[in-house]
C-alpha cells in the first residue's frame, strides 16, 4: 500500500487507464488513510449536511406538529379541529341537555318523595299505624258496671272526634280510628276484640281547651256519665303519647277506582 | 478521513450550537438534508466506481440543494406545495436506494 500515492481524483482519473484498476474498496481505504486536500471541500459540504441534517432531527422531533406546516396544511388541519370542536360541543350540549332532564326528573322524584312521607305520617296518624304525641287531654271514666252504657261511651268519643281530636287511645291499650268497633260484653266493654273494664282512661290529641269544653257543655258526655252515677275526670296535658297502633288490614274487596 | 471527520464535526456542531433555523426556511430543510445525502450517497458510489471528481461533487450538492429547495417553493407558490415535496422526496428516496445498492454491490460483492 506504501507506494500508491495519495488520493487525487485527476491522478487516479489518468490511472484508470493504464494502471491496474484498483477496486472500489481499495479506493475506499487509500482514501480513508490518505486524505488529500481535495477532501477538504467534501469533509466541509459533508459537515454542512451533518449539521443541517442534526438541526432537522431536531425540529422533526421537538417541535410542536404545527411548526414549519405549510398554510394549506395548516388550514386543513384548522378545518379539522374546527370539525372536531363543533362535534365536541354538539356532544356537550346533548350531554348537558341529559344532565338537566336527569336532574329535573330527580328533582321531581324527590319532591313526589318528600309529598309521599309527609302524607304516610299525617294518613299513619290518623290510621293509627304510627304512634303520635302531642297537647290534648287525658279523661278518666269511672262507672259502675251495672250502669255501663255504650251510647254514652260513643258519643263522647263522636264529641272528641268533633272537637278535633287527632288521635285517640283508650287505657293505653287500644288506638280508637275509624274501623273502631265497640261491644258491650259481660263485665265491661270490647274495643276492637280487647276487653276493657272501667276505669277506662282516654287519651285524645288535639286542642285541649276545645276537647275539654266538647266533653263539659251542659247536657254533653260528663253529664251523660253522672246521670250513669259516673264520674269523669278531665285534664288537660301539653305531653299526651299515644302508643299504642291500630294495625291496618290490606283491602280484601274494596279496590281504588282509577 | 477528512470527509467522515466533517461528518462528525457536523453533527457535534449540530448538537452543541443548536442554531435557529429562520421559520422562511423550515420547509426547506428537511428537502435540503434529503437531496444533500442524495448527493453524498451519489459521490461515494461515484468515487467506488473510480469516477468521483470533488469538483462534480461541490457542484451536485450545491445544485441538488438549491433545485429540492426551488422546486418546493415553486410548489408553495402553486399551491401544491405538499404534494411536491413529496415527489421530491420519492424520486430522492429511489436514487438513494439505487446509489446505496451499487455501493453495496461494490463493498459486498453482492
Amino acid at each position: 500500500m506504501s507506494e500508491i500515492p495519495p488520493f487525487d481524483p485527476a491522478a487516479a482519473a489518468a490511472d484508470e487507464n493504464v494502471a491496474v484498476e484498483p477496486t472500489g474498496v481499495q479506493r475506499l481505504r487509500r482514501a480513508l488513510l490518505h486524505p488529500g486536500r481535495g477532501q477538504v471541500v467534501v469533509g466541509v459540504l459533508v459537515a454542512i449536511l451533518g449539521a443541517a441534517g442534526v438541526t432537522q432531527w431536531r425540529i422533526a422531533g421537538t417541535d410542536d406538529d404545527y411548526a414549519g406546516m405549510r398554510q394549506a396544511d395548516l388550514i386543513q388541519a384548522l378545518n379539522g379541529l374546527q370539525a372536531a370542536s363543533r362535534r365536541t360541543e354538539q356532544d356537550i350540549n346533548d350531554l348537558e341537555r341529559t344532565r338537566d332532564a336527569l336532574q329535573d326528573n330527580n328533582d321531581k322524584t324527590a319532591a313526589a318523595l318528600d309529598q309521599a312521607r309527609e302524607d304516610l305520617a299525617t294518613l299513619g296518624v290518623l290510621a293509627g299505624t304510627v304512634p303520635a304525641t302531642g297537647p290534648g287531654i287525658r279523661m278518666t271514666v269511672t262507672v259502675p258496671e251495672s250502669h255501663l252504657s255504650l251510647t254514652y261511651l260513643l258519643d263522647g268519643i263522636e264529641e272528641l272526634r268533633d272537637a278535633g281530636a287527632e288521635a285517640m287511645e283508650i287505657n293505653d291499650a287500644v288506638r280508637i280510628v275509624a274501623q273502631s268497633s265497640f261491644e258491650t260484653v259481660g263485665g265491661g266493654i270490647e274495643v276492637d276484640g280487647r276487653l276493657l273494664k272501667s276505669p277506662f282512661t282516654i287519651e285524645a290529641i288535639g286542642d285541649p281547651d276545645s276537647l275539654r269544653t266538647a266533653m263539659n257543655f251542659s247536657g254533653g258526655f260528663v253529664d251523660d256519665i253522672a246521670l250513669d252515677d259516673g264520674k269523669v275526670v278531665i285534664k288537660r296535658s301539653q305531653h299526651v303519647e299515644i302508643e299504642s297502633l291500630h294495625s291496618e288490614p290490606k283491602p280484601q274487596y274494596a279496590e281504588q277506582v282509577q | 478521513m477528512i470527509a467522515v471527520i466533517g461528518l462528525i464535526v457536523g453533527v457535534a456542531v449540530g448538537l452543541i450550537l443548536k442554531p435557529d433555523v429562520p421559520i422562511g426556511l423550515e420547509p426547506y430543510l428537511p428537502i435540503a438534508v434529503v437531496a444533500a445525502l442524495d448527493a453524498v450517497f451519489g459521490a461515494l458510489r461515484a468515487f467506488l466506481d473510480g469516477l468521483f471528481d470533488d469538483k462534480v461533487f461541490v457542484v451536485s450538492f450545491i445544485s441538488n440543494v438549491f433545485i429540492a429547495a426551488l422546486i418546493v417553493f415553486l410548489g408553495d407558490k402553486l399551491g401544491v406545495g405538499a404534494q411536491l415535496s413529496t415527489g421530491v422526496i420519492v424520486v430522492l428516496g429511489i436514487r438513494i436506494f439505487a446509489n446505496v445498492a451499487a455501493i453495496r454491490r461494490h463493498i459486498f460483492h453482492a
